[in-house]
């Protein structure tokens, strides 16, 4: 066994080889990507859809990305995307002002520089975000809307929820959408008399029923918390999986109190009636997206003021040392708990939300759930909120985009290599967090950096 | 890790040359089985070892958190099981059967079929041979350094990636026989891994991670509590029975049953 220092090798190998091991990597890729978008196969032929993949016509046009691919990646090649990248770097160097614009986390450091000008500075992304999220269901079909709120409001909200837990205090939680379970049951308990096999004494309208189901999340959010977040890393994951498992399973099997596998039909739907207003939302998808919007567009606000809070500065120091934070005086249990439990209240208002859809099945919690939310906010930047709404966006998005193209059951292939994809170039996420953003600085105002390619957040990686 | 193998178990599902007609008998039939073990080793261990290239090693390089490893283990899983599905069907296949099955051996009025007793036998060679590979050679005396410090290791001159691509290749080597072993009983499709993968590492944390004896512990008690907790109760709550006992005991023991204690969390 000898010791790799990757860079000696490279230098004195042969040309051929090296060419050969710049194939590789392109060759194999091509080759993938053929079977992927090639014809299928089935249990009976196994080797049919991949035999009909590679040795069709078609395979040439995976022959030419792949020579295009090897092309970039010879010295030659290298030089002349170098050259492309420079000549669109001097194009767009006039829109570089607008690049903080695009990340946004830009409001602290507008602070430091301009405090005249940093109102405008610090409203306008969010602001035109807003607008945007506005106008965009307007431009999409029905089907477009429908999934703009199941897929992107409602995972937006459970997104940010998690992000708390995840990415602020930077605990592991595989079983976040129980939360949303138990607050999309305690709705049906207390909303409708006859959705569930038995209800609360009294019944209110869904809005009415939000603190119920908070509280019923944020009380199961501590109840879980206390005794487990003593576990670290691994060990905390498998606890809250295995309370994630529970909870679908309780809601699969005990018929006799959730209704069972069958679902809860009945929950009413949401309503406003207030002297001179009656509205109630309906099927239509709009109001519902609206009601979204301005419910993410809270959650946002509130936690941007939390995480630059007391109780956010002690999560951003349990996450980067748990032991330090303790010992400088952080009451480090407490802050978690409190992360599990703001997280939980998220998901559970979340459910309130779900519930009043008139119609929920125990399949909507189960663990693929709870991972598909992890993966939007790793995938979008966990601890940066704004990465998080993006990653909801485009993952959500894609699978969309998807939809007409291939067979449902085919785009987790696409979703799977989108996501591998994404680690391998940009491991801390979509827009990563910037690093102690959440520190208030003393003594006079620091040279803001200039944005520059992403530094993986090497506080995280503890 | 839970992810990727989650993938390989579809991958591996169709590998072993399926036998129509009559049941094979004698030594037809334990060449076929063995012959179905080696496949489904061999589909395995490959695929780990597309797994790490493409989905681990980029992120080593790059130095990326831990949770980043979690994300794309799932990325590749979701691709490599979707895959199988479109190339291998959606619809679960039986695997053919390779040897008459009946009772081997009966202690009172429990008997062990042919089934069960293959199952035990390969799992207690797979046990012992992994055992000695981890305490006993060179190979396993890396593996633990690595798995300790990777980066002293690599000072005294162990070749850290190599080690790290064997290890994944030896797990896909023991999930792919797995499979082989499952598909047998239970049909292969493309989702059945998820399932069995969640289950592999809650017995590995149960027993204490890092800790050979102690995942074999850990997945024997897992199985018992399953199978005793469906029968005591309903079957439908066993694995609410078995995530319950399992909190409860890391409760007890953070660190699994046979795990060390922690040291500060790195």
């Amino acid at each position: 066994m000898r010791a790799t220092v990757g860079a000696s090798r490279s230098g004195a190998a042969p040309a051929a080889r090296a060419g050969a091991r710049a194939a590789t990597g392109p060759c194999v890729l091509g080759l993938l990507a053929a079977i992927v978008t090639g014809p299928r196969g089935d249990g009976d032929h196994p080797w049919r859809g991949v035999e009909r993949s590679v040795l069709g016509p078609r395979i040439a046009v995976f022959a030419v990305l792949v020579a295009l691919l090897v092309g970039a990646r010879t010295p030659a090649g290298r030089v002349s995307l170098a050259g492309l990248a420079a000549a669109a770097r001097r194009r767009l160097t006039p829109l570089a002002p607008l690049a903080p614009l695009a990340l946004v986390p830009a409001g602290a450091r507008a602070d430091a520089r301009a405090p005249g000008r940093a109102w405008t500075a610090r409203r306008a992304g969010p602001g035109a975000a807003l607008v945007l999220a506005a106008l965009a269901p307007l431009a999409v079909s029905r089907a477009g809307q429908q999934s703009m709120v199941n897929d992107i409001g409602l995972y937006a909200l459970l997104a940010l929820g998690l992000n708390v837990v995840v990415g602020c205090a930077g605990l592991l939680d595989l079983g976040y959408v129980a939360f949303f379970a138990i607050g999309a049951y305690t709705t049906a308990y207390v909303t409708s008399p006859t959705a569930m096999p038995w209800h609360a004494p009294f019944t209110v309208n869904p809005f009415l029923a939000v603190p119920f189901a908070v509280a019923a999340a944020a009380l199961a959010g501590v109840v879980l918390g206390g005794p487990t977040l003593r576990l670290g890393g691994d060990y905390l994951a498998i606890v809250t999986l295995g309370f994630g498992e529970i909870v679908q399973l309780l809601a699969n099997n005990a018929g006799g109190i959730t209704g069972g596998a069958r679902g809860v039909f009945g929950v009413p739907p949401l309503s406003v009636s207030l002297p001179g207003l009656h509205y109630a939302w309906g099927l239509a998808p709009l109001p519902y997206y609206y009601l979204l919007l301005g419910l993410v567009t809270v959650v946002m606000v509130v936690f941007g003021r939390l995480e630059a809070a007391p109780l956010g500065r002690a999560w951003a120091a349990v996450r980067e040392d748990e032991f330090a934070a303790g010992l400088t005086g952080v009451r480090t249990v407490r802050a978690k708990l409190a992360a599990f439990a703001i997280g939980a209240s998220v998901s559970g208002f979340a459910g309130v939300l779900y519930a009043s859809k008139q119609f929920f099945n125990p399949d909507s919690f189960s663990l693929q759930a709870s991972i598909l939310v992890l993966t939007l906010v790793v995938f979008g930047g966990r601890g940066n909120r704004w990465g998080v709404l993006l990653g909801v966006v485009v993952l959500q998005g894609l699978a969309y985009a998807l939809r007409g193209i291939v067979p449902p059951p085919d785009r987790y292939i696409y979703f799977g290599a989108v996501i591998v994809a994404m680690m391998a170039l940009r491991p801390a996420g979509l827009v990563p967090a910037p690093v102690g953003r959440a520190l208030p600085r003393s003594g006079p105002p620091v040279v803001p950096a200039q944005p520059g390619p992403a530094v993986p957040d090497p506080a995280v990686t503890t | 890790m839970l992810g990727s193998f989650g993938g390989l178990f579809a991958a591996r599902a169709l590998a072993p040359g399926g036998a129509d007609g009559p049941t094979p008998a004698g030594l037809t039939a334990i060449a076929l089985v063995v012959a179905g073990l080696a496949a489904g080793a061999a589909a395995g261990g490959a695929s780990a070892f597309a797994v790490e290239r493409a989905a681990y090693r980029p992120l080593r390089r790059r130095g990326a958190p831990p949770l980043a490893y979690l994300i794309s283990a799932i990325g590749a899983s979701l691709f490599a099981y979707n895959l199988a599905g479109k190339e291998f069907g959606r619809q679960s296949v039986p695997v053919p059967e390779l040897f008459t099955d009946g009772p081997v051996l009966s202690v009172g009025s429990v008997a062990l079929s042919t089934q069960s007793a293959l199952i035990i036998g390969v799992a207690a060679v797979m046990l012992l041979g992994v055992d000695w590979l981890v305490s006993s050679t060179r190979f396993g005396q890396a593996v633990r350094a690595v798995a300790q410090d990777a980066q002293t290791a690599s000072l005294m001159g162990v070749d850290v990636e190599k080690i790290i691509t064997g290890t994944f290749v030896l797990g896909g080597l023991l999930a792919g026989a797995g499979g082989f072993l499952y598909a047998m009983t239970f049909n292969a499709s493309y989702t059945m891994g998820f399932v069995p993968g969640i289950k592999a590492f809650t017995a590995a944390v149960l027993g204490g991670i890092g800790n050979v004896r102690g995942a074999v512990l850990g997945g024997l008690l897992l199985g018992l509590l399953e199978s005793y907790g469906g029968y005591l109760l309903d079957a439908s709550y066993r694995d609410v029975i078995a995530f319950g006992v399992l909190v409860v005991i890391l409760l007890a023991r953070p660190a699994g049953i046979l795990g060390a204690r922690a040291v500060r969390a790195a």
